[in-house]
């Protein structure tokens, strides 16, 4: 249930807020801090929590900010535009704009944006768009023209999809309105039509966007009052046929607010919009959030004083400016749910003690961890290193890591890593492991270098890990073919997800022997193999004298003569194991790790052929194993089990049964596979016989024993 | 060590009656039970969960009803229609008392301990009040149209909730009249069932009642507008009993397919002060229907149908995690229902209305000389029998009241028995195969019921604990007898004397009652010789060894004492055990010791035997300490004979027979063992609710 919490204002510093407001809020990379660039010259630093500014940089008289200052999260550094091509840099320490690095571009810069995980992004009034890395390395370069003439840029975003960058803007020019999608990844730019519907002579008085899935879902406040959704496709179905697709807005909220006044929209989250402007025309002017889903008003504020139409949001908290004053709303949303949405489901209003969220929300989160996963490798080193102003009061031992994993070295962090798991063990233990893991983890995603492998297995090592508590692990580890971590997460977690699981066995198939002999592997569950494979050969070549078998015999309908002609076959495929040792301890792990068939077996599919005719003839080479001893069991500390075997053969075989039987090398395999099941059937239901027969002996010894209410029997004490 | 012929006894085909009520009393933390016989039981749940008390059942006394009010007195109400308060000290009915409303389903002792409250047949409610002495009517409330199965006040003491059939009502206390009726829904899973019967009602401090019944449903009730507030869906079958903490945090209900259900009241989100009731924890501990449960403030109470009281601790509930948190099932009696005339081989089975007499087989194969059937002498060897075991005699009880105990002499010739009125006597005669019985008339007037019997070992005198703290000596001629003395009780006292031992050789008399210490008589001179100091946990078996007049007792807590009669003061033995501390996996123990014996050629050993194992101490060697093995199953093979001797300590256990009900040793190389399977009980029971289960 969404809910406005007590606002509070920021305005120790007045603001030079002109007639248009400020020119933005954005957040810098330490959490709780934001830069407030106002209508003229000056760059506020603002603690939110602390309410109080932490710095003010301001461009000399007669230059005007034309673009609101971002941080560069990647340095720490913040970045503004003032009249419109000159590019300034600085950090903290620096305390006189004119001094700090300066770079004139050849074009007019409409503006900069900077998220979390990757490089900003400048992107000019012309609608080019440029890294600010290759944008410095030559400040004068041409900046191309993308938009036509008098096609005006009103409103622009940046997002990371799917670990790569995507820039949306919206263009006008003479009451129609175009969507630019810029992707980076591709450096396509996808050009749409807005088509308004009936309402064409409503003028678009604010945009907002998110992402949904595959589509970024763009919202756009009509000056009818009401809200419109557009989907537009992030991958673009067919750019060559369709020079400009056209896309749809449709109708998502009616008259939220009254449309004569300047109002404003932000996306909250999935189903949430805030809405900033007066619900009728006569009325004060409000902040109200609507429920999209359920079309319902959760919670609105009166600000008298009005406001500039503008209004920001990020992570908790809520922008605007009230009055002349900079106003912070907090707010929060629980997952809804329609009792709560139509107000059915009381909530304890405490307002003393925080709400916290009590539902996970798994989409949030996902997104997230795509988002962040970015790890663009970034070319410039950091001009200067920032310094922590504030002095750390005490804090615990895990944050103390924590923030030594943000910024030491490997070496470092590993010293540090292992003092702190030597000390006791609190109760929270694991999920203060999965910090730190996480911790290091989005370093590894915000430094390609960074890669703290001894850190990382010294924590899987704690047997406290598990997927679900450090998300990324594994991707880092297969991104980075780190095999020997693999293999310990696979021993280690149990909850692995199936994808996962196949991208594993996909690497330790295709990986090169060569490359494997060089990795340290944990070799337990292996034996050697070979003395066995010995004592086999001569078993066999033993029956083969002894029964005397036709090798013509091609007819598999008698048992007696199958069992006799499985070795034959199967010799050329069982002398040796198929795999060497490192890479059957690796598929071992696999085996040995849990899953669920239905999700599993969608990704098998995507094993090639070769591969899943190497991994079903190591099976079958295990499963023929199996067989050598009565137990059926395997040599060594941790085998595989005969079950496990027998699965992901079955898995295998679902899997892949068309493409395994297209593939001529793996016919023999199949067909020495399919012998020797048979034969091992042959066997079960003679062992099921037999098994019948001694329950009921067994039931008869048991009767006598135990019915008898009378008997004499010998007991000794010891 | 030992080696034993061990006659293994399973044809005592005892069924404990089935449960019936359960009332736990907080202050005492003492748990009174209730069967289908009419038997109550008390239970000490702060000693081990020990049955300490026991008052016997009657025929035409199905108790239907149990409580606990002011001052730990303890109500029953049944289907004859008449309130009994017991009387805990002598072990007796204080009185009865007819409520004149029929049948009597249901009762509840008011909020203060001083009033209460009875359903009857005849929908009628009745008001007692509890004085000192008696209880005394008071008034009726409004008549309702049906039987009232379940009552429960308000913990304020205002108003009351009755459970009748198809709908609840509301009293008020002050002016006696229904202000609420509310009516439950008889729909069962669509099918609309005949009746509703309403098996238990809960009232909550906030005014909400809770109810169970036997459409399978708890339900929630506003008793301030009598609507319903929420309904839970529990079984299929019948909901048939109800209790909630003192806390009102939770509850818990029992249902005719055997599962318990935990209800607890959490909140709604884990910040929010908003709280509601959730079905928390399924128990499955019964087969049967569970027709009462209880909610102590640290574990869940059920018992049923299928006689085993289930005690459950709440894990969260329980500070230390250690093996008092541990699920208990008490099935058998903590008593002795056998005995055993050693000379003549026989063993007396008690039932609640008759006693079984049988006489043990033989084999011809011994011990150690090499017979002709098998090389006899090995462990687990079961050795042919040359005669089966005979039934001799059963000995029907007139009169609808249950034994309370019995006894044979040693030397078969007597058995002695008595009920809640009336001790007999009887004298068997042998002559070849042919068995006479002759009844012993003329019981002399003090002799009125016994708590306990026990024949001297010469079989020339009995000893009789009677329920009012008095014991009887009895000297026992061919065919008569002559009233020798009557120890009184203790001044002030009138604890009854639940057990008692006799030394060999007659001289000595040990009796010992739930909560003072025990006394030692003189036979010889009339007079008590001394009291063994009091200890904190009840006696569960107690002895004397020949020879040395020493007396073994074993206590609730699993200690073992042993005090020297002649020297007034505890063994060098019984010192060292104490200063050391038993082996925890000996006091881990969950049934009480409820045997002890003697071998008569080797005074150093002491026999005992709890439900699950059986035990020789052999006082000559090192006693275990904790990390020893204590139980060792499998003989010492092909160890070296030092080792052997390193690792042998005093406690000799064996856990072959089980449940064991008894075992004694016949003589020297000979023990008797009566085992009671589980599965032969259950096969007697009635068969429980059908159940489908996945893939029959």
């Amino acid at each position: 249930m969404a809910a406005l919490e007590e606002e509070f204002t920021l305005s120790a510093v007045p603001l030079g807020a002109g007639p248009d407001g400020l020119l933005g809020v954005e957040q810098c990379d330490k959490t709780d801090q934001f830069l407030i660039t106002d209508g003229g010259r000056t760059v506020i630093l603002y603690k939110v929590s602390d309410q109080k500014p932490l710095g003010s940089w301001s461009v000399k008289q007669g230059q005007v900010i034309t673009c609101p200052a971002v941080c560069n999260f990647q340095t720490g550094e913040y970045i503004v535009v003032h009249d419109s091509k000159v590019l300034r840099l600085w950090t903290n320490e620096d305390v006189n704009l004119d001094k700090v690095f300066k770079a004139t571009l050849s074009a007019e810069v409409y503006r900069i944006h900077s998220i979390p995980g990757t490089e900003p992004l400048v992107l000019f009034k012309e609608g080019a768009v440029r890294g600010l890395e290759a944008l410095l390395a030559e400040p004068q370069q041409k900046i191309e023209t993308v938009i036509s003439d008098e096609e005006v840029i009103k409103w622009t975003k940046f997002f990371m999809v799917f670990r790569h960058p995507a820039l949306i803007f919206i263009t006008e020019k003479h009451g129609n309105y175009f969507a630019y999608v810029q992707k980076f990844n591709s450096s396509v730019l996808s050009k749409y039509t807005l088509l308004l519907g009936q309402e064409e002579n409503f003028v678009i008085q604010s945009f907002t966007a998110s992402l949904d899935r595959k589509f970024i879902s763009l919202l756009s406040l009509s000056s009818d009052g009401c809200i419109y959704e557009t989907l537009i496709p992030i991958h673009p179905s067919d750019p060559e046929k369709n020079q400009q697709p056209r896309v749809v807005r449709s109708l998502l909220l009616k008259t939220v607010v009254s449309g004569n006044a300047r109002n404003a929209l932000s996306v909250l989250d999935q189903d949430h919009v805030a809405v900033l402007g007066p619900p009728l025309p006569a009325s004060k002017e409000c902040l109200s959030i609507w429920n999209t889903k359920f079309q319902t008003l959760q919670v609105s504020k009166e600000l008298p004083q009005g406001t500039s139409g503008q209004l920001w949001y990020y992570g908790e908290h809520l922008f605007m400016l009230h009055g002349k004053i900079l106003t912070v709303i907090p707010y929060k949303c629980e997952m809804s749910s329609l009792a709560g949405a139509l107000g059915k489901l009381k909530h304890g209003q405490d307002s003393g003690t925080q709400t916290m969220p009590h539902f996970v929300n798994w989409e949030t989160s996902q997104g997230y961890g795509l988002e962040s996963k970015n790890s663009e490798p970034s070319k410039r080193i950091l001009r200067r290193r920032t310094i922590e102003p504030s002095v750390q009061p005490e804090v615990p031992a895990s944050q103390q890591l924590l923030s030594i994993i943000k910024k030491d070295s490997e070496k470092h962090i590993e010293i540090e890593l292992r003092k702190f798991l030597a000390t006791k063990r609190t109760p929270d233990f694991h999920t203060v492991i999965g910090d730190i893991a996480i911790g290091l983890l989005e370093r590894c995603k915000t430094e390609p270098s960074f890669y703290p492998r001894n850190s990382l297995m010294q924590l899987i090592q704690m047997h406290v890990l598990s997927y679900s508590l450090c998300p990324g692990l594994m991707e880092v580890a297969l991104e980075k073919t780190d095999i020997q971590m693999l293999q310990l997460c696979l021993q280690q977690f149990p909850d692995i997800p199936e994808a996962v699981t196949c991208a594993c066995l996909k690497m330790f198939l295709s990986i090169g022997d060569d490359n494997l002999q060089e990795i340290d592997v944990n070799m337990e569950s292996v034996s050697d193999y070979s003395d066995a494979v010995q004592d086999e050969k001569m078993e066999e070549q033993m029956g083969i004298l002894q029964n005397g078998f036709n090798p013509e015999e091609d007819n598999c309908d008698n048992c007696d003569k199958e069992l006799s002609k499985k070795p034959q076959k199967t010799v050329e495929e069982t002398t040796s194991c198929p795999v060497i040792p490192k890479r059957a301890a690796l598929l071992n792990a696999v085996l040995h790790s849990a899953y669920s068939e239905s999700f599993l077996l969608p990704h098998l599919k995507d094993i090639p052929a070769q591969h899943i005719t190497l991994f079903l003839q190591y099976l079958y080479f295990l499963y023929l194993k199996c067989n050598e001893n009565a137990t059926m069991t395997l040599p060594g500390i941790h085998p595989p089990t005969l079950n496990q075997i027998m699965d992901w053969i079955c898995l295998l075989l679902d899997a892949n049964f068309t493409v395994l039987v297209m593939i001529p090398e793996a016919k023999s395999l199949l067909l020495s596979l399919y012998k020797f099941v048979k034969s091992q059937i042959c066997i079960c239901s003679e062992l099921n016989k037999i098994e019948v027969s001694f329950r009921e002996l067994k039931k008869l010894n048991q009767e006598k024993n135990n019915r008898e209410l009378y008997s004499i029997e010998v007991l000794e004490l010891f | 060590m030992g080696e034993f012929k061990v006659h293994r006894v399973r044809f005592f085909n005892y069924v404990p009656s089935g449960i019936r009520c359960v009332a736990y009393n907080n202050q005492s933390n003492r748990l009174a039970v209730s069967r289908t016989d009419g038997t109550v039981e008390i239970y000490n749940l702060s000693a081990n969960y020990f049955q300490e008390k026991f008052f016997p059942g009657h025929e035409s006394r199905a108790t239907e009803a149990l409580c606990w009010a002011k001052g730990q007195r303890l109500f029953s109400a049944g289907l004859n229609g008449e309130i009994i308060e017991y009387d805990l000290q002598a072990l007796d009915i204080k009185y009865s008392m007819d409520a004149f409303g029929g049948p009597i389903w249901s009762m509840a002792a008011s909020p203060s301990g001083s009033q209460l409250l009875v359903g009857c047949e005849d929908g009628s409610v009745k008001l007692f009040q509890i004085n000192p002495d008696k209880i005394q009517f008071e008034r009726n409330f409004d008549r309702q149209k049906s039987r009232i199965l379940s009552l429960s006040w308000h913990p304020s003491g205002t108003h009351i909730a009755a459970g009748s059939i198809d709908y609840i009502s509301v009293f008020d206390i002050k002016s006696g009249s229904a202000v609420h009726k509310m009516l439950v829904d008889r729909q069962y899973m669509g099918v609309s069932k005949r009746k509703c019967i309403i098996w238990g009602v809960a009232f909550l401090s906030d005014g909400t009642v809770i109810s169970v019944d036997s459409a399978g449903k708890v339900q929630f009730w506003d008793s301030a507008t009598g609507t319903l507030v929420k309904t839970h869906l529990v079984a299929n079958a019948d909901v048939q009993s109800i209790a909630v903490s003192d806390q009102e945090d939770s509850f818990v209900v029992g249902t005719a397919e055997g599962t318990v259900f935990h209800f607890q009241l959490v909140s709604v989100t884990s910040n929010s002060s908003e709280k509601q009731w959730v079905r928390t924890k399924p128990f499955q501990h019964h087969t049967h229907d569970v027709r009462t449960v209880a909610h102590s403030p640290t574990a869940l109470i059920s018992g049923g149908t299928d006689t085993h009281l289930v005690i459950r601790p709440l894990m969260e509930k329980v500070e230390v995690k250690n093996y008092d948190a541990a699920l208990r099932k008490i099935t058998f009696p903590h008593r002795r229902l056998i005995s055993c005339s050693k000379k003549r081989q026989l063993l007396l089975f008690q039932f609640s209305h008759h006693l079984d007499l049988w006489r043990l087989g033989s084999t011809v194969a011994t011990g150690k000389t090499s017979g002709k059937f098998l090389v006899p002498g090995k462990h687990g060897d079961t050795l042919p029998l040359s005669k089966d075991a005979d039934h001799l005699l059963q000995l029907k009880t007139k009169g609808p009241e249950n034994i309370i105990c019995s006894c044979v002499s040693p030397c078969g010739s007597w058995i002695a028995y008595s009920t809640a009125s009336r001790f007999f006597l009887r004298r068997l005669n042998y002559e070849h195969d042919n068995l006479s019985l002759h009844r012993v008339s003329k019981m002399p007037a003090c002799l009125r019921s016994a708590v306990q019997i026990m024949f001297s070992e010469d079989s020339t005198k009995l000893f009789v604990a009677s329920n009012q703290g008095s014991l009887h000596i009895l000297r026992l001629l061919e065919g008569s007898f002559k009233h020798l003395h009557t120890f009184q009780a203790q001044s002030g006292t009138v604890e009854s004397m639940c057990l008692l031992a006799v030394s060999p050789d007659g001289n000595w008399l040990a009796a010992s009652g739930t909560s003072a210490g025990v006394h030692v008589y003189s036979v010889k001179r009339l007079k008590l010789h001394c009291t063994v100091p009091a200890y904190n946990f009840p006696v569960t078996a107690l002895a004397i060894a020949p020879k040395t007049n020493n007396l073994v007792i074993a206590h609730s807590d699993q200690q073992i004492f042993e005090y020297s009669i002649p020297d007034k003061q505890y063994t060098e033995w019984s010192r060292a055990i104490q200063k050391q501390g038993f082996h925890h996996h000996w006091l881990q123990r969950d049934t009480p010791i409820t045997h002890i014996g003697f071998h008569p050629k080797r005074p150093a050993h002491i026999l005992l035997h709890d439900a699950y194992m059986f035990c020789i101490i052999d006082k000559s060697l090192p006693l275990p300490n904790d990390k020893t093995l204590l139980y060792n199953p499998l003989p010492p093979t092909n160890e070296s004979d030092v080792i052997r001797r390193r690792t042998a300590h005093a406690f000799k256990i064996s856990k072959k027979y089980k449940p064991l009900l008894f075992m004694d040793l016949l003589d020297e190389g000979t023990l008797v063992a009566v085992e009671r399977p589980l599965d032969d009980i259950i096969a007697q029971l009635p068969p429980p609710i059908k159940k489908k289960k996945f893939g029959t």
